[in-house]
């Protein structure tokens, strides 16, 4: 069940280029691996969605990118600080997979922590746009690491289950090698929960919010 | 009475946050159904946001089919937004909702600022809609009207029972690095805390025109925002942006606003109606 609760900031990790940040997690369940929360970036009108990267005992962790104003803003918090959070949003990954495989490029990796754990630790083929982008890769076990030019799509192997995230690109060559991949989509949000119709992308060709659609989305 | 803004929630997602309004207001329908703008659909600025969702809408056979019996189930009361391209659109809408009975109320979207517009003034377009229903009408106006309190005083002579004010304002953003509007549709409405004075001016100068009741709106996020908006003419409110960063915000705006006119020793919303105009009557030619 989702919840809104004004949770305090445990920790800011640098990973790389990315934020590590981590909340005390209140009352608010984790959900499932995929799912969403609404993280309230300081001083900004508008929250951000974030995959949730992982569920320690009473903490909720997300792996960020500062690229715009409120991810520089949610960047910059530090410990002590308190920020509402609500969720968890949105349908997660289908977990009941036989042969997983996670495929994930840069801050698309955001997900996989939990995911991981979730599945057991399955094999996964992360890709980065350099070595210091690469360093999130050590969040997740068993990873196999590639740095741009060489591509995920070049690796993915035959006979797995793929639950993927990451830019649209890729996401769209991964569902052409693995027409039953789950993908998880991003898309700009106002509100994560219905309300805005903010977040519309195209869905077996009708515009659906992805926000309740997804962001996890069969890729055939 | 604290209501939703059109457009700024779904009830079938999200019912906990529609049964802590006194009304539900429905995203604006119009007579056929509409997918809507192509994405990116909104942009964050610095004190509020853009929208361009082009009123994305099943459709009147699909509100009234689907989606009404199921927002009636949720026991909140109901207004429906209808809009449309021509008087005889809002014609036609105001006569399939008359006879349903989930319906309490209907708001006349006449200032959508991501469509185009019917070719008829407001007023015309109320005086179109009147004769086909006897539930309340409320016109909703953009305050970029050239002469608000005039086209106030129209809408009311065509027969409006009270005015939503106000709708979004046409606003611009660009992309930091390419220069390009950064929305798909290039315009938007920009909604949020930077509306609001111009919200209560329009609230303002509507009730001194009018003396109708008026649903404020336009970057009410505390219960202060509230108090704001009756003083200046508002017998009720609406919460729009706000809803879309806090969910929690209609309880804790109607908790933050029975706090702010205890303090004043008003005993209900109604006393502070008005009160910014002093002893001035409320209805000056």
């Amino acid at each position: 069940m989702r919840r809104r609760e004004r949770l305090s900031v445990v920790a800011n990790d640098p990973v790389g280029p990315y934020s590590l940040i981590r909340v005390e997690r209140g009352g608010l369940e984790p959900g499932i691996p995929g799912q969403f929360f609404m993280l309230e970036a300081p001083a900004r009108p508008l929250p951000r969605p974030m995959s949730l990267c992982l569920a320690p005992p009473g903490e909720l962790s997300f792996l960020l990118e500062a690229i715009g104003p409120g991810t520089q803003a949610l960047a910059a918090v530090e410990p002590g600080d308190e920020l509402h959070v609500f969720g968890p949003l949105g349908n997660g990954y289908r977990l009941d997979v036989e042969k997983p495989l996670l495929v994930g490029g840069g801050i698309g990796v955001a997900p996989f922590p939990y995911l991981s754990e979730q599945l057991g630790n399955p094999p996964a083929v992360l890709g980065f746009r350099s070595d210091w982008h690469a360093e999130a890769a050590a969040l997740v076990p068993n990873a196999e690491v590639v740095v741009e030019p060489t591509l995920v799509t070049e690796r993915l192997r035959p006979g797995h289950d793929v639950l993927a995230c990451g830019p649209e690109p890729m996401l769209e060559a991964v569902r052409e090698l693995a027409p039953d991949a789950q993908l998880a989509w991003e898309a700009p949000m106002a509100c994560g929960y219905g309300a805005c119709y903010g977040c519309s992308v195209e869905i077996d060709g009708v515009l659906q919010r992805l926000c309740v659609a997804g962001p996890v989305l069969e890729a055939a | 009475m604290i209501v939703n803004a059109s457009g700024c929630l779904d009830a079938l997602e999200a019912p906990e946050v529609a049964r802590a309004l006194d009304v539900f207001v429905t995203k604006t329908v119009t007579p056929l159904p509409r997918e809507g703008n192509r994405p990116v659909r909104i942009a964050e600025t610095e004190a509020g946001m853009l929208n361009s969702i082009g009123l994305e809408n099943p459709g009147i056979d699909g509100l009234l089919n689907d989606k009404l019996p199921r927002l009636a189930e949720i026991g909140v009361p109901l207004w429906v937004s209808v809009g449309g391209f021509a008087a005889a659109d809002y014609a036609q809408l105001c006569t399939a909702l008359d006879d349903r009975p989930e319906v309490t109320g209907i708001e006349l979207n006449l200032s959508c600022p991501n469509v185009e517009e019917a070719p008829e003034s407001a007023a015309e377009l109320v005086a179109a809609a009147r004769p086909q229903t006897e539930k309340p009408l409320y016109a909703k106006l953009s305050p970029a009207a050239t002469d608000l309190p005039e086209t106030a005083r129209a809408v009311q002579a065509a027969g409006a029972d009270g005015l939503s004010l106000v709708n979004t304002i046409r606003g611009l953003a660009l992309d930091d690095q390419t220069l390009q509007p950064r929305l798909g549709h290039e315009l938007g409405g920009y909604s949020g805390p930077a509306l609001k004075p111009i919200a209560l001016a329009a609230v303002y100068q509507c009730y001194r025109a009018t003396g109708l009741p008026i649903v404020g709106m336009g970057g009410i996020a505390t219960g202060r925002d509230a108090l704001e908006f009756l003083a200046a003419g508002a017998s009720s409110i609406a919460l729009g942006t706000v809803l879309f960063s806090d969910p929690d915000a209609p309880g804790r705006v109607r908790r933050e606003l029975a706090h702010e006119l205890e303090e004043r020793g008003l005993s209900a919303a109604e006393d502070a109606t008005g009160l910014a105009h002093g002893s001035r009557p409320a209805t000056v030619a």
